[in-house]
């Protein structure tokens, strides 16, 4: 079997086989995050180095977890204490690692497209995690290996992303993502947050919450970021929380259970209000709790390729 | 083109099992101690009518599990086609407890090794046994089998099979040689 690809720089043309692949794959590695030993041999020897030029805990925590359970030598590389501040290029650095005879590396870059360049230049099998507002796999994968989990399906069910659209590498994996597995993908947020043009992918925009809880299953909640206030997209986070929070009265009206979603780290009281992120219908934790498992089959399936 | 030789027909094969079980309970003095872990894809099937023949002969169900050794294999990198991972379950604590692995055919012996490994990893077992339907030789580690159903000298370029109902719509053991001669 294996992956169509060496790489997973992003979701836009992934087959939904890949995806399913991926997904029944992480249901393996949750077993091995049960057990008391929270380790299998299987990337033992191989080298993995974490490329983070943009500053990361969660999603480099994950990794880190995901190789080392894996038995992988982990390198760690933030853009903070390094040759970056002295002005070396991407590119350079990336020859410099692989001359070092690395085998696989995770990178989170400012600039979309990064991990497309890497992958042309290493030969190294390049994973992205984040580039830019452009994609996050992984992060999407985890979502609908969540999703899959609770709900059974991936197939028909009414997801909508709600928050910062158009500066979300989260929201158009997971647009990509859905879409391939055949669920229906819808987004909401204030229209300066809404990139143009959305319809085109198939899905369906709404400019009020109420409209989106009404018809969706599942919404999956952005963080709202302060710097876009700061760029008059929004006049405060007050009147973002007036008009787009997720509360506990806004999901009573719709009268049934609707999953809640978020990448993580939450702004309480802002997106989310602090009840609805605690209460049982809200995957999050779980979310976190996937996202190691999902990384693990990833680096599973990429590094164990015949070369 | 190859050769098919049937070793041991469909009743030899019930009959074998039926004596595997009583071996497996007569050396561990009844099946108070043991759990039974089938290595997929056919250990599974064949510990699953282990375990019915026990809870048969003593009246009381035992533990069972199933190891996928894939993530411990020690040839992922060589292999043409990636396995598909189907996932190990295992719902009962193994510490303390006499496993009894079992595998259809034991040949170089590094699957037995991998699960070893891996059994391990989830706990400290008071002992390993290893139950097997047919053994055709080629060790290639000091692994031996507790439990034979039968002892098949093989060349290199043969191969036992052990086939069941429930993969292959029929139970047998059969070698198989290419034509020519081995």
């Amino acid at each position: 079997m294996g992956l169509t690809g060496k790489h997973l720089l992003g979701l836009d043309g992934v087959s939904a086989d890949d995806i399913t692949q991926i997904l029944d794959t992480a249901d393996s590695f949750r077993e091995v995050l049960e057990r008391p030993i929270k380790k299998v041999p299987t990337l033992q020897g191989k080298t993995i180095v974490n490329l983070f030029f943009e500053s990361s805990t969660r999603t480099r925590i994950s990794f880190e977890l995901a190789e080392r359970r894996l038995s992988a030598d982990v390198v760690n590389f933030s853009a903070d204490a390094s040759s970056v501040r002295k002005g070396e290029t991407l590119k350079d650095t990336a020859r410099n690692l692989e001359v070092m005879k690395i085998d696989m590396v995770v990178i989170r870059h400012a600039a979309a497209g990064a991990p497309h360049f890497l992958s042309r230049v290493l030969d190294a099998a390049v994973i992205n995690a984040g580039d830019g507002a452009h994609e996050h796999p992984t992060q999407a994968l985890l979502d609908m290996y969540t999703l899959r989990e609770r709900l059974g399906k991936l197939k028909g069910v009414r997801v909508c992303i709600v928050g910062d659209i158009s500066h979300s590498r989260v929201a158009l994996s997971n647009i990509h993502g859905l879409r391939t597995m055949g669920a229906q993908v819808a987004v909401c947020g204030p229209a300066t947050l809404i990139p143009r043009g959305l319809e085109e992918l198939g899905v369906t925009v709404h400019t009020r919450i109420e409209e989106a809880i009404e018809a969706s299953d599942v919404l999956n909640v952005l963080r709202i970021q302060l710097e876009r206030q700061s760029g008059g997209l929004f006049p405060s986070l007050r009147e973002y929380r007036e008009f787009f929070a997720v509360t506990r009265d806004r999901l009573r009206r719709a009268g049934r259970e609707i999953l809640i979603m978020h990448p993580g780290p939450i702004n309480r009281n802002v997106e989310l209000s602090a009840d609805v992120a605690d209460a049982p219908d809200s995957v999050i934790l779980q979310q976190v709790l996937n996202g190691v498992a999902v990384r693990m089959a990833i680096l599973y399936l990429l590094g164990t390729r015949s070369s | 083109m190859e050769m098919k030789t049937t070793i041991i027909d469909a009743n030899g094969f019930e009959r074998t099992l039926t004596r595997l079980a009583h071996e497996i309970l007569e050396r561990n003095k009844g099946a108070d101690s043991i759990a039974v872990v089938g290595i997929r894809t056919r250990g599974e099937y064949l510990a699953r009518r282990l375990v019915a023949k026990i809870k048969m002969i003593e009246h009381r169900p035992i533990e069972m599990g199933v190891l996928d050794i894939t993530l411990y294999r020690d040839d992922l990198r060589d292999m043409l086609q990636q396995p598909i991972l189907k996932g190990t379950e295992i719902a009962f604590d193994v510490t303390g407890k006499d496993i009894i692995l079992v595998d259809d055919v034991l040949y170089t012996g590094r699957t037995v090794r991998a699960a070893l490994d891996e059994l391990i990893d989830l706990g400290r077992p008071a002992t390993i046994q290893l139950a097997v339907m047919a053994d055709r030789g080629h060790r290639e580690l000091p692994i031996k089998a507790d439990f034979v159903g039968k002892n098949i000298p093989t060349t290199d370029r043969e191969e036992v099979r052990v086939l069941m109902k429930e993969t292959d719509g029929e139970d047998a053991i059969i070698l198989a040689s290419p034509k020519g001669g081995a």
